[in-house]
């Protein structure tokens, strides 16, 4: 069987210009798992995501996708990881010169010899899994709100039923209701298709309520724990935002 | 370590059509996936009188959401068929992603594609489409044509309401930094007017009035004509750019809720820095020409440059420099207008910022060339 680890970074070092983001960092994603991942601002949350998934040249380090080094892969073995994640960027990141449906049926089209009728209902599909209402896949993305727009983007991400699922902060500019749903719908999806899925955030109700196990980058290196461990952690930054007005609600319920 | 590719076979019971399935129902080789199972659903015909299906996933090693699309869809054709059909599946997990499945499919419903009308009636709606976004944008934009020019009335009743800091700014950028590219191109049109009016002439032995051809074709058209379309494309789309970036990023709405006229604050010193800058780079553009035109000559028609300036004193008048020179300022105010008023259409996204500011030079162009030709058209029916 496949490792139990479907992500792992090994001595990452991330740096622009002088300044340091990432020293010797190390971290593991279990199967299966929601890992959450949380730093005050500047501690390169996006960074790590974007270097994982290939967008950002590290400067040092090894990172280990689905058994394959990103760095050593060939040609084919990076297309086909492609194929097995999932990316949801901020905004959705739709293409905005396409309807929704045609945005969930790019990645398909790309990566199979679908048929366009298959393709045209597999998208539908998308949509309702997502939570979005039929007529949502002939409009713009521009005709969206923004909560919409991330399900949308949500639903492209989840096109060819990728393994992992990145997530860059999911619930950012949702009202409580909408960001609440939201944090279901990831839960939801992540149990009925098995998803594991990295989860960069600043939402520490997302976090309390869909993770499994929280990463937190500090001093350029992460600690990773369940909420209950890191509750108990003595580093400051980590008692502050844990311990915090907002961090006690949070963890309160 | 491949797992085992997904595979079905039918089988017929006594009253019931047994599919088995197995391997892995995923999204990885679909499209095979499809083709099997669609190819093992018999025609009605070959039914046989059966009135039961069953799907047996037991076998299923890998279920994926469009694994789960496809034992749906399947399902769907054979209840078509009339065929009572129940699925079976080997794991739990699978019995809640079906039902998952089945709950999203359920709520996007059955869907119709829209109706495609017929082409020749899809061509005439588009047409009709377009020229009422035309006629609906000529309003808009007249009525922000008066909108300005109140404003100009009022600012000039109020000279200190106007931002002279920001049309000193304009002015640079869109009157000085211009002038080596207005200067090389005016040039070198004065180059080619010459260089094409010698050839032809020459035929009649009237080499001479190539300074009469380049004198009145620079002066009165092409001096201001160029300098305009130039400026259009170079400073007309700024204008665009950068009010339609500052709508995207509320820019707009927060100096509103300030108290400042977003018109007079964007709008009116561009106008004017435009009305200031284009005549003085037309004049330029007109001297840049003749000094074309004069190399030209002295090059391939050996006439000097004492000879072409007293040609050219006789040649034309200053009617004809004067035709040209005031046709600036309202090429200017076109530009101008065009340019800050798409801007001001650019909403929300950044993809209209791009859309605005193509649309803003198509436009200023257009008007420019239309407005020149109007003029061209009047003056020789007023035989001026």
């Amino acid at each position: 069987m496949e490792a139990a680890n479907v992500i792992e970074v090994r001595g990452l070092i991330n740096q622009f210009g002088l300044q340091r983001i990432h020293d010797n960092l190390d971290l593991d994603v279990h199967r299966g798992e929601v890992l959450g991942v949380v730093g005050g601002s500047g501690t390169g949350k996006s960074v790590l995501l974007r270097t994982i998934v290939g967008l950002n040249r590290r400067r040092a380090g090894r990172i280990t996708v689905l058994g394959i080094d990103t760095e050593k892969a060939s040609r084919t073995e990076a297309e086909s990881l492609l194929r097995r994640w999932g990316v949801l960027f901020q905004d959705g990141a739709l293409f905005s010169s396409l309807t929704v449906a045609e945005n969930i049926a790019v990645p398909l089209q790309e990566h199979t010899d679908l048929t366009k009728e298959v393709i045209h209902e597999i998208a539908y599909l998308k949509i309702g899994l997502v939570g979005l209402p039929a007529d949502a896949g002939a409009k713009y993305p521009s005709q969206l709100s923004g909560g919409m727009r991330k399900r949308a983007g949500l639903a492209r991400a989840l096109a060819l039923d990728p393994e992992i699922l990145f997530l860059d902060e999911p619930t950012a500019g949702l009202d409580p209701i909408g960001a609440a749903d939201f944090d279901m719908l990831i839960r939801d999806l992540q149990q009925s298709l098995a998803l594991t899925v990295f989860l960069v955030t600043h939402d520490l109700d997302t976090l309390v309520s869909t993770t499994d196990r929280i990463a937190v980058l500090i001093d350029k290196k992460c600690k990773v724990g369940t909420i209950h461990e890191l509750l108990r952690d003595e580093h400051p930054w980590i008692k502050e935002y844990f311990h915090g007005p907002r961090g006690r609600a949070a963890v309160k319920e | 370590m491949a797992p085992e590719a997904g595979w079905i076979e039918g089988k017929h019971e006594r009253d019931t059509l047994v599919f088995n399935a197995g391997g892995a129902w995923s999204m990885r080789e679909l499209a095979r996936l499809v083709r099997e199972v669609r190819a093992a659903i018999p025609a009605r015909a070959a039914l046989g009188g059966r009135t039961r299906a069953r799907i047996d996933l037991a076998r299923v090693s890998i279920l994926d959401s469009s694994g789960a699309w496809l034992v749906a869809d399947t399902k769907r054709r054979l209840d078509a068929l009339g065929l009572a059909t129940e699925i079976v599946v080997g794991r739990a997990a699978d019995r809640a992603l079906l039902d998952r499945v089945d709950k999203a499919l359920k709520r996007i419903g059955t869907l119709t594609p829209p109706a495609k009308p017929h082409a020749l009636l899809a061509a005439l709606a588009n047409l009709g489409e377009i020229v009422i976004e035309g006629l609906k944008k000529g309003k808009e934009l007249l009525s922000f044509f008066g909108l300005s020019l109140v404003l100009i009335v009022r600012a000039t009743s109020m000279p200190w309401r106007i931002h002279f800091k920001a049309v000193i700014k304009h002015l640079e950028t869109t009157g000085l930094n211009a002038l080596p590219i207005v200067g090389l191109l005016n040039f070198l049109i004065g180059v080619v007017v010459a260089f094409i009016g010698a050839v032809q002439l020459k035929k009649f032995g009237a080499e001479i009035y190539t300074v009469d051809l380049v004198g009145v074709a620079v002066l009165r058209e092409l001096g201001v004509l160029i300098t305009a379309i130039l400026i259009a494309g170079r400073s007309g789309s700024a204008f665009t750019a950068q009010i339609g970036t500052m709508k995207v990023n509320q820019e707009i709405d927060a100096m509103q809720t300030i108290g400042l006229n977003p018109i007079e604050v964007l709008v009116l010193p561009r106008i004017l820095a435009m009305m200031i800058a284009l005549p003085l780079l037309t004049f330029y553009a007109d001297m840049m020409g003749i000094a074309g035109g004069a190399l030209m000559a002295m090059l391939s028609l050996d006439i000097s440059l004492t000879s072409f300036v007293r040609t050219l004193h006789e040649a034309v008048e200053l009617k004809t420099f004067l035709i040209g020179f005031l046709k600036a300022p309202f090429c200017a105010f076109i530009i101008a207008l065009v340019g800050c008023f798409e801007g001001l259409q650019v909403s929300g996204s950044a993809e209209s910022v791009g859309a605005r500011t193509t649309m803003s030079v198509v436009e200023s162009v257009f008007l420019v060339i239309v407005f020149d030709a109007f003029v061209a058209i009047s003056l020789s029916i007023l035989e001026i």
